[in-house]
């Protein structure tokens, strides 16, 4: 391939939903569309998810995690979207270059008319959960691995012991099962489940792993490898009940203890950050505060379904595509706010004409869990909007509003929006 | 009559299936959001049955492992025998994304499939 000193669209990461990004830019017109990644093969996350789960919404199939991406990456393919490989950014102008080093290209500075970002997230470590103890070898994150055990082919240890009850955790307590090693424990410090409930059944249920809520990891026995783990219950401020610990001999901790989205250069670039979310503040088209730059995926927020993240992708690649080929719009933004049990909404800000084109998904997740229909509620300073009536809400399931265009009129006089979980009845 | 939960696992929506049995038939089934639901929760009072993922060795590809899923759902109380099966398995590049990898794996008429695509490697 010949790099092109100047690209209409540059997308940085070849997860999932960098590839939609790129598909729907080229759909929409642009003509040079080049993906970067740092890896040796496009794919992202999905090449080591080799569960099933992917694509039931956009596709009613349910797929493996490389099938789902393989989809993509042919279709990219087959447009003409450009890849550039085992290459990785390093840093990005506000005038959209893109300095980028490559095992096969060396140092390159690259002209962008748009850029999605699109490099997805990372797992935070122990040094973020401060836990004591020396440190041995034997604590892993489960990301790394699900890469160990189902792309390089070896097993990270025999008996586990896994923190996080999130989607990536039950799931590798089933994979390890499967492999032979004995998941002893998944604990949980908070008092329900972070993943789906789905996973809860097929991945802990049917291998009998125990789950124990309001539990964490005090203590990592062990001085060259981990030898026990020392656990306790919690209260609802966190704090350690006494008495209550247990040690748990195991020789490999796996962490499991959340994602934060991969920000550095957007940080660095200077695209303003939701701090309660870590991720860049974005409009309807996915937009940041820099015109030009687009963000997709998990770099937003974290996405518990695939699906959702190429949906929010192919928004962000065809405003990419529109912004590089230079199409005005309007440009005064309606804030939307978090009210009542939502822990925060994406996007932050609409457009105040933005329903003219098309509806729009507004996606949340709520603090609390409320096991009861409930409303979630659009509002402005007056009036209500728009409500959406849901059977439940759980802080692990992303919530999702679909604001309809018949809203337009109420929406565009409003100044600031409001979402809100609210009482059924209410 | 008999009354159970479980969670419908035809999808992640995953919804919580209320089931109401009579003399092992599956009567009335509330709280699904579609019909998937409805056959999950027959086939569960039945014979529970769930996909199955896991990998085999691949020789002269890029990486040692090819991933596999089941095409269909698989006994649920064979899971193990299956897999100390597929652990016996190896195959070699080239291999294609849904290629069959074993057809009709221990009498089930569930086949086992490529979940990726590998080339060839020199070498
Ligand atoms: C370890 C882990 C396991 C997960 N498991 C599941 C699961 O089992 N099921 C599920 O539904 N979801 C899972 N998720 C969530 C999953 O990340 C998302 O659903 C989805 O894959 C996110 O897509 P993405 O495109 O945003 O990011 P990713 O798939 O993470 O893709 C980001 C890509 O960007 C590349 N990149 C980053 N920075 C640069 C740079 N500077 N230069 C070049 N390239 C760069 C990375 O190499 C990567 O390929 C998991 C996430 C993680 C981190
Ligand atoms: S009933 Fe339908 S929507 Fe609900 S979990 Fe099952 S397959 Fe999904």
């Amino acid at each position: 391939m010949q790099l092109k000193d100047i690209y209409d669209v540059v997308v940085i990461g070849s997860g999932p939903g960098g590839l939609a990004s790129a598909i729907q830019a080229k759909k929409e017109g642009a003509e040079s569309v080049l993906v970067i990644e740092r890896d040796k093969e496009p794919g992202g996350i999905l090449n080591q998810c080799i569960h099933n789960g992917f694509g039931v919404e956009i596709f009613k199939e349910d797929m493996p995690g490389p099938k789902y991406a393989e989809m993509f990456i042919k279709e990219a393919e087959s447009l003409g979207v450009e890849f550039m490989l085992d290459s990785m950014v390093l840093e990005i102008t506000p005038q959209k270059k893109v300095y980028v080093t490559s095992k096969w290209y060396g140092f390159n500075e690259i002209q962008a008319r748009a850029v999605v970002f699109a490099m997805g997230a990372r797992e935070r470590t122990r040094a973020q959960i401060r836990t004591p103890g020396f440190r041995p070898s034997g604590v892993y994150t489960a990301g790394t691995a699900q890469r160990l055990v189902n792309i390089e082919g070896f097993m990270p240890g025999n008996r586990f012991v896994i923190l996080g009850s999130g989607d990536i955790g039950m799931i590798m307590a089933r994979r390890l099962t499967l492999e032979g090693a004995k998941v002893e424990r998944v604990l949980e410090i908070m008092p329900f489940l972070t993943g789906l409930t789905r996973n809860y059944v097929q991945c802990l249920q049917d291998f009998n792993i125990p789950l124990q809520l309001k539990h964490t990891v005090k203590r990592i026995l062990g001085k060259n490898r981990v030898e026990a783990v020392e656990i306790v219950e919690v209260d609802e401020n966190f704090k350690p009940v006494k008495g209550s610990e247990e040690i748990i001999t195991a020789d490999t901790l796996l962490l499991s203890v959340g994602l934060v989205p991969e920000i550095e250069l957007a940080r660095s670039v200077g695209v303003a950050i939701d701090p309660t979310i870590l991720g860049p503040y974005v409009d309807e088209e996915m937009q940041t505060s820099i015109p030009g730059i687009f963000a997709a995926g998990n770099v937003v927020h974290i996405f518990d379904l695939v699906d959702w993240v190429t949906e929010a992708g192919f928004i962000a690649g065809k405003g990419a595509s529109r912004y590089a080929l230079k199409e005005k719009t309007e440009k005064v933004l309606i804030p939307i706010k978090s009210g009542n049990n939502i822990h925060h909404v994406v996007p932050q800000f609409i457009k105040k004409d933005a329903l003219e084109k098309a509806p729009i998904k507004l996606m949340m997740r709520v603090s609390k869990p409320i096991e009861e229909k409930v409303w979630i509620e659009l509002r402005n300073e007056n009036n209500l909007i728009f409500r959406k009536l849901e059977r439940y809400v759980r802080p692990g399931e992303m919530v999702v509003l679909t604001i309809p265009q018949k809203t337009y009129d109420e929406v565009f006089k409003s100044n600031t929006l409001y979402v809100s979980v609210e009482k059924f009845g209410g | 009559m008999e009354k159970k939960n479980f969670t419908c696992l035809g999808c992640p929506v995953g919804c919580s299936l209320t089931v109401f049995i009579e003399e092992k038939e599956v009567i009335k089934v509330e709280g699904n959001q579609c019909n998937i639901g409805v056959e999950f929760a027959k086939e569960e009072v039945k014979e529970p049955k769930r996909k199955v993922t896991t990998s085999v060795r691949i020789k002269n590809a890029e990486y040692p492992l090819l991933p596999v899923y089941t095409d269909k759902p698989f006994p649920k109380d064979r899971i193990f025998e299956l897999i100390k099966l597929l652990r016996s398995v190896e195959v070699e590049a080239p291999v294609k994304v849904d290629d069959i990898i074993i057809e009709n794996v221990l009498n089930t008429q569930v086949n086992i499939r490529a979940s990726r695509t590998f080339v060839r490697k020199n070498g």
